[in-house]
């Protein structure tokens, strides 16, 4: 027995060394051309991203990539940001659509390499705002092709307010709201730590004397600052959401009139005539701004199929995908080009899910240790702990 | 004639029945040696191990620091609150339960009882989530419940269960009481079954000696009945209170988000990347699963199993 577990425990001990040892990519210089297809292409995609019309045959962009280029999609869902790093560690994936709070961890852990952007078609007809965006943007090199994005807006009930709120004080200071009672129980906050930002933003507005520049770098004071905040509002909120799907039963059932939401869930709820009747909801950018989504198609180190990979950039810029995309999941193209003439969107459709409200967006960022603020900032492993504290209380 | 004359070879296995036998036991042994334990002691080993606060990469160094994590208020009151719930499930369970245990085992015959068996196993063959978001509609605040109560004048009695410090919410499904009466419904069969399957085995003929020696009904509950059966109490409980300190899909639909071991370990796992804490909250159910079952075993649980 006790050689058996002394062979168990090299054979584990093996198993870490060489998986970090593969951990170790080498600096890899971008695809010069775009050769054969290698007949299928691996990607990691958040859910509803990449639709092959198995849900609704209306939102198809899938089946006529296979058939022009003979590369197979295969997608494997991730629900959040952290699954997607760990995925692309793990390896053995071509593509993955990185929100910025994964991008800049992939591109730091040498995980995703650079894109030759000459091989993409339609590189020029990207949102200039996106061109040379710092989540996937590092010292001058692409990482990757602009997908898609989208606010963190708030939603709210409109038989509450009839004037769309102001300021996300709504959701953090408990107060009487328009109908006269407290909105205590009665708001939602993100279940994940990277809304810290979010209690940061508020405070740029309401206290300047912390000096928040940005809202994912912050110092020692105004973190505590950020996760004080956080600890009133865990007495205002019931529960946290994290489901998508959950928000949208809680606004339903269970009496919420405000949350940090995403358009996705607000389109869903307003698609409803009979959800709409009873709790009207709305969304707004209040006056603080908001944090919000830009994911990038990223290029992983290793790629086993690099050809069909950059097929896929390629046509995940085409205007038709672009605007049908944007339909359904509720976010906005990265190419203005599909605002116009797209009929599953329609022309107000970019507006609707916040094409101007791009100046007012903090984007996802991993919060780390080195930044320019006073002292240094608070890194993510502690935006996660301290967080989940708040939540535990 | 002599053996001589048989194929040689043939007698291979029976002059050595230890190599037979090794043969036959390898693959299971492989099994439980490598993929079973093996994923244990990669756990263990994790747990020593300690995260790096600031590149957030995993420190293959021995400490106890992660431990010592442990017991850093926050974490503790996780730990505390999943054992209160694992305890308070296990009793609601096995008070709920005894009674149905009890009219199964003695009154019900022939077709009541295979209505009773469908009773207690028809939810076991749906899909636990399906359960479990029927529930979230059926507390919520517009749900089933507020309603019929308000259709009853009870309202109040609703509102005033919810006031409650600490257990009450919004809503029945943003509250403890949600999570425990869904812990309760979800595992209450686990329950049921080994405690039928105990009060089956208390011979009548004892009840009906201590009826004829003048003892009460009540007495003979307190001192025949209750002491036999509870073996199978104990039994039932070994799987209410480590299902209730191992889950982690409950907590994250019903209730008010406030972190138990199970969901903890799913977010420092998936979210944080601290595998180190996520394995040492992995080894407080697996130790008190441990106790339980040395305390279970005293009292003949694995007899009634």
């Amino acid at each position: 027995m006790k050689s058996m577990l002394k062979a168990c425990v090299s054979m584990l001990t093996a198993v870490a060394v060489s998986s970090a040892l593969s951990g170790v990519a080498v600096a890899q210089e971008a695809l010069k051309e775009i050769g054969k297809g290698e007949g299928q292409v691996d990607i990691v995609a958040w859910p509803g991203y990449i639709e092959r019309g198995e849900t609704d045959k209306n939102f198809d962009w899938v089946t006529s990539f296979e058939k022009e280029t003979g590369c197979k999609v295969n997608v494997k869902t991730a629900a959040t940001s952290d699954e997607m790093v760990t995925l692309m560690n793990q390896g053995g994936f071509d593509l993955v659509t990185a929100s910025g709070d994964a991008s800049l961890r992939l591109v730091a852990g040498k995980k995703v390499q650079p894109i030759n952007t000459a091989l993409i078609k339609d590189w020029a007809s990207i949102d200039d705002r996106l061109k040379d965006a710092p989540w996937h943007t590092v010292d001058g090199v692409h990482y990757g092709v602009p997908y898609q994005w989208g606010p963190n807006v708030l939603a709210y009930n409109a038989k509450v307010f009839p004037e769309a709120p102001k300021s996300w004080s709504v959701v953090f200071e408990e107060q009487n709201l328009p109908d006269g009672k407290s909105n205590k129980g009665r708001v939602q906050a993100f279940d994940g730590p990277i809304y810290v930002a979010d209690a940061a933003l508020y405070l740029m507005k309401k206290k300047p004397e912390l000096g928040i520049k940005n809202p994912y770098e912050l110092n020692k004071d105004q973190f505590a600052a950020a996760i004080e905040l956080l600890s009133k509002q865990r007495q205002l909120v019931g529960r946290y959401w994290h489901d998508a799907m959950v928000q949208i039963d809680d606004f339903k059932n269970e009496g919420v009139v405000a949350s940090s939401s995403w358009p996705f869930q607000v389109n869903l709820l307003q698609a409803d005539k009979a959800v709409m009747e009873k709790t009207p909801i709305a969304s707004t950018v209040p006056e603080e701004g908001a944090t919000g989504w830009a994911d990038t198609t990223m290029l992983h180190a290793e790629a086993p199929h690099p050809n069909c990979a950059y097929m896929w950039m390629n046509h995940s810029i085409s205007a038709k995908l672009q605007g049908d995309l944007a339909a359904w999941f509720g976010s906005v193209p990265a190419v203005p080009a599909a605002c116009k003439g797209n009929m599953l969107l329609t022309d107000t459709g970019c507006a609707t899910n916040g094409f101007d409200n791009f100046e007012k967006i903090w984007f996802w960022r991993t919060p780390t240790a080195k930044c320019e603020a006073e002292g240094g900032c608070i890194p993510y492993s502690q935006w996660d702990k301290e967080y989940r504290k708040v939540m535990g209380q | 004639m002599t053996a001589a004359v048989a194929r040689p070879g043939s007698d291979f296995f029976f002059r050595r029945p230890g190599l037979l036998t090794l043969i036959f036991l390898l693959p299971p042994l492989l099994w439980i040696g490598i993929v079973y334990l093996g994923s244990l002691f990669a756990l263990l080993l994790q747990s020593f191990y300690s995260l790096d606060e600031f590149s957030g990469l995993v420190l293959h160094e021995f400490t106890l620091s992660t431990y010592g994590h442990l017991l850093e208020y926050s974490n503790f009151a996780i730990l505390l609150r999943t054992v209160l719930m694992a305890a308070a499930v296990t009793i609601a369970s096995a008070i709920l339960a005894f009674p149905i245990a009890y009219y199964a085992a003695r009154y019900a015959r022939g077709w009541s009882k295979a209505l009773f068996y469908l009773a207690v196993m028809m939810p076991l063959w749906s899909s636990y989530l399906v359960k479990v978001y029927a529930w979230k509609l059926i507390l919520a605040k517009e749900g089933i419940v507020t309603w019929v109560a308000n259709q009853l004048y009870l309202g109040w009695l609703l509102d005033a269960v919810l006031a409650l410090p600490t257990v009450g919410g919004p809503s029945l499904s943003i509250s403890y009481i949600g999570t425990f009466i869904v812990f309760v419904y979800i595992w209450l069969p686990y329950m049921i079954l080994p405690t039928q399957a105990a009060l089956e085995r208390v011979p009548k003929t004892l009840i009906e000696a201590s009826a004829d020696l003048g003892a009460t009904p009540g007495q003979t509950f307190r001192t025949v009945i209750l002491p036999l059966a509870l073996p199978g109490i104990v039994a039932g409980s070994i799987f209410t209170f480590s299902l209730t300190l191992g889950d982690y899909i409950i907590p994250q639909i019903i209730g008010n988000s406030r972190p138990f071991i199970g969901s903890t370990v799913y977010a420092l796992q998936g979210t944080a990347g601290d595998i180190p804490l996520a394995a040492a909250f992995t080894v407080v159910p697996i130790v008190i699963m441990g106790i339980y079952l040395v305390v279970a075993r005293r009292m003949g649980a694995f007899d009634a199993l």
